[in-house]
């Protein structure tokens, strides 16, 4: 622990050079933790310096599943872009289309209805809950609790996984929202399921911290680990439950009030060490706020249209301008920045990825830990590499 | 005391594989190839075309307006314009697709071809065990492998089945009587006119499709 507070202290930008010095005699041992390990969500690769089992050095080498998202996107219409944006953090890609159809009607100045907001709502709502609980699942895999905690959350996210497939055609790359609405309205079989899955939850967040929250295992693994100060944890633009479970209370949700999330009654957890049991336990606090909010948005759903009037599907150019449009993604803020110079394709799409910038301060959290607990933190940033390398 | 929260965690764990034998709840899998789970009515997986009728050719709605082609975002499918023409489901005369690839391997399922699709003549299929060792010629599917039924639609989709075909009717109820008003017409002038020969007849209309 000490090795790591002298860093943060030596640390005057977060732009820095490693500093921790090897005590031992000998040389260091590189390893490269990746592309291909059970550990990385993917292909990430880590290259560590290790002194005996401290980690010294961590570089992050990022790229491997890049797919010229941004490119592609900007030769393509504004709606061929949406299926892509499913493509980037494929474990909520809801929230992905939220992202982009928000930043788009910002562009084009396009109204949406409010019974579209409230499905929304209520869509990534239950986006950040399976997003949670499956993160959860894959951390405590990690950490080598080989399937149970990770199966019970599979187990639920495929009832909410069952809920999209029935609304919108499929069970991950939705392709649901659109500018100036959503593609299809819900019906009332799909609201009564919904409500069931919806009652059904706390009982499962319950189930699931029973299992996990006082597990001696777990708190001695997470408890003081890859401890991520709330002054770095700004300056770096971290976001999302990482953010919060520094101890800085930003979510956009809050923030913006983008949507219709003024109406709605929730209450933001915050950590007070910044470890990893402290993103654990903002992720479980996360899900029961989330929770609540899909409760009062499911009491208050309106009748109405689910598209303005005005909306266009095909031929949709508008005017020329920029617009930023961001949301409280699952895993942090995902923005979309779009230039238009009046053509039916933006002249520049960007992406502000929350897994990326998050990952920017792994080796800031890992220097001075054992090997074992870089897998750890590292599942404790909570990433899809769809989203990282785009 | 130290192996509280294990012993917690394990009730828990005991409690869901002894309810396992007693509620279905708690047993969630199933055995897939000898169990199956229905698919969402919603479901989608590539699309198909529909025609009418029991001629996949004659019956197709496709009127090979290529703006799928032109809208899809991975640009999977193909589609060359036919050099004649050949009456459509209200008896106007259309272009029909002489070719219409769909490289399923590239398809990523987004269903943008059928949103934008005016006519209605492509839709989603459901059926999604493709697996074929051709990776070339098994995974390109042409015009006649893609052609279904419109039962088969209604067995899929019944509900969207359902609206589409009220959308067409009343499309094709306005067009026959927009024809019929025509005809009418026609022969009001003609009897005007008042010539010597009969009125011409309305032109004879073809049925074309169901």
């Amino acid at each position: 622990m000490s090795v790591v507070e002298t860093k943060a202290e030596r640390v005057t930008g977060w732009n820095r050079p490693p500093v921790i010095e090897p005590d031992g005699e000998g040389e260091l041992l590189e390893v490269a933790m990746g592309p291909h390990h059970p550990s990385t969500h993917g292909v990430f690769r880590m290259d560590v310096a290790l002194d005996g089992e401290r980690v010294i050095r961590l570089k992050p080498v990022f790229g491997y599943l890049h797919r010229n998202h941004e490119k592609i996107a900007e030769g393509a219409s504004y709606l061929a872009s949406m299926p892509y944006t499913d493509r980037l953090d494929y474990f909520c890609s809801l929230t992905n289309n939220w992202a982009y159809a928000l930043a788009v009607e910002k562009l084009a100045g396009q109204p949406v209805p409010e019974r579209a907001e409230y499905i929304r709502v209520i869509l990534a709502e239950l986006t950040r809950i399976q997003n949670h609980a499956s993160s959860i699942g894959f951390l405590i895999q990690e950490m080598g609790a080989s399937g149970t905690p990770l199966m019970y959350a599979f187990k639920e996210r495929e009832k909410i996984l069952d809920l999209f497939e029935s609304l919108t055609g499929s069970r991950m790359m939705c392709n649901y929202m659109r500018f100036g609405g959503c593609r299809v309205d819900v019906s009332a079989p799909w609201l009564d399921a919904t409500r069931k899955v919806v009652a059904g939850l706390p009982a499962f967040v319950d189930e699931f911290e029973a299992l996990l929250s006082s597990n001696e295992i777990l708190m001695a693994r997470c408890q003081g680990v890859g401890i991520l100060r709330p002054e770095l944890a700004v300056n770096a633009g971290v976001s999302g439950p990482m953010l919060r479970a520094s101890g800085v209370n930003y979510d956009i949700r809050k923030v913006d009030h983008y949507g219709i999330y003024d109406r709605f009654q929730f209450r933001i957890p915050l950590g007070d060490h910044g470890d990893i049991y402290d993103r654990y336990m903002v992720r479980v606090l996360e899900m029961r706020e989330s929770i609540r909010i899909l409760e009062q948005a499911l009491r208050d759903l309106p009748a109405g249209p689910i598209m303005d009037a005005k909306a266009k599907i095909r031929g949709f150019r508008p005017k020329p301008g920029e617009a930023y449009g961001r949301i409280e993604a699952p895993k942090g803020e995902l923005g979309f920045y779009l230039i238009s110079d009046g053509g039916p394709n933006p002249y520049r799409y960007r992406v502000r990825p929350p897994s990326l910038i998050n990952l920017t301060v792994l080796e800031d959290m890992c220097l001075g830990h054992n090997v074992a607990d870089v897998v750890l933190i590292f599942g404790s940033v909570d990433i899809v590499l769809g989203e990282v390398d785009r | 005391m130290l192996g509280d929260g294990i012993l917690k965690g394990m009730a828990e764990t005991a409690r869901n594989f002894f309810g396992s034998y007693v509620s279905k709840e708690r047993l969630t899998t199933v055995e897939y190839p000898e169990q199956r789970i229905p698919t969402a009515e919603n479901a989608r997986v590539f699309p198909f075309l529909v025609y009418d009728g029991t001629d996949w050719e004659a019956g197709m709605r496709c009127v090979a307006c290529q703006i799928c082609e032109k809208e899809c975002p991975p640009k999977c499918i193909y589609i060359e314009k036919s050099a004649d023409k050949k009456p459509d489901f209200v008896g106007k005369p259309q272009f029909y697709p002489a070719r219409f690839d769909i490289d399923i391997s590239v398809c990523m399922s987004c269903q943008i071809c059928v949103e934008v699709c005016p006519f209605e003549a492509i839709k989603m299929d459901t059926q999604f065990e493709l697996a074929t060792d051709d990776r070339f010629g098994g995974l390109l599917e042409d015009r006649q492998k893609l052609a279904k039924s419109n039962e088969y639609y209604h067995s899929i989709h019944p509900t969207e089945a359902a609206e589409v075909d009220a959308r067409l009717a009343e499309e094709k109820a306005k067009v026959e009587a927009k024809a019929k008003a025509a005809a009418e017409a026609s022969a009001a002038k003609a009897a005007a006119a008042s010539s010597p020969t009969p009125p011409a007849a309305p032109p004879a209309k073809t049925e074309g499709g169901s």
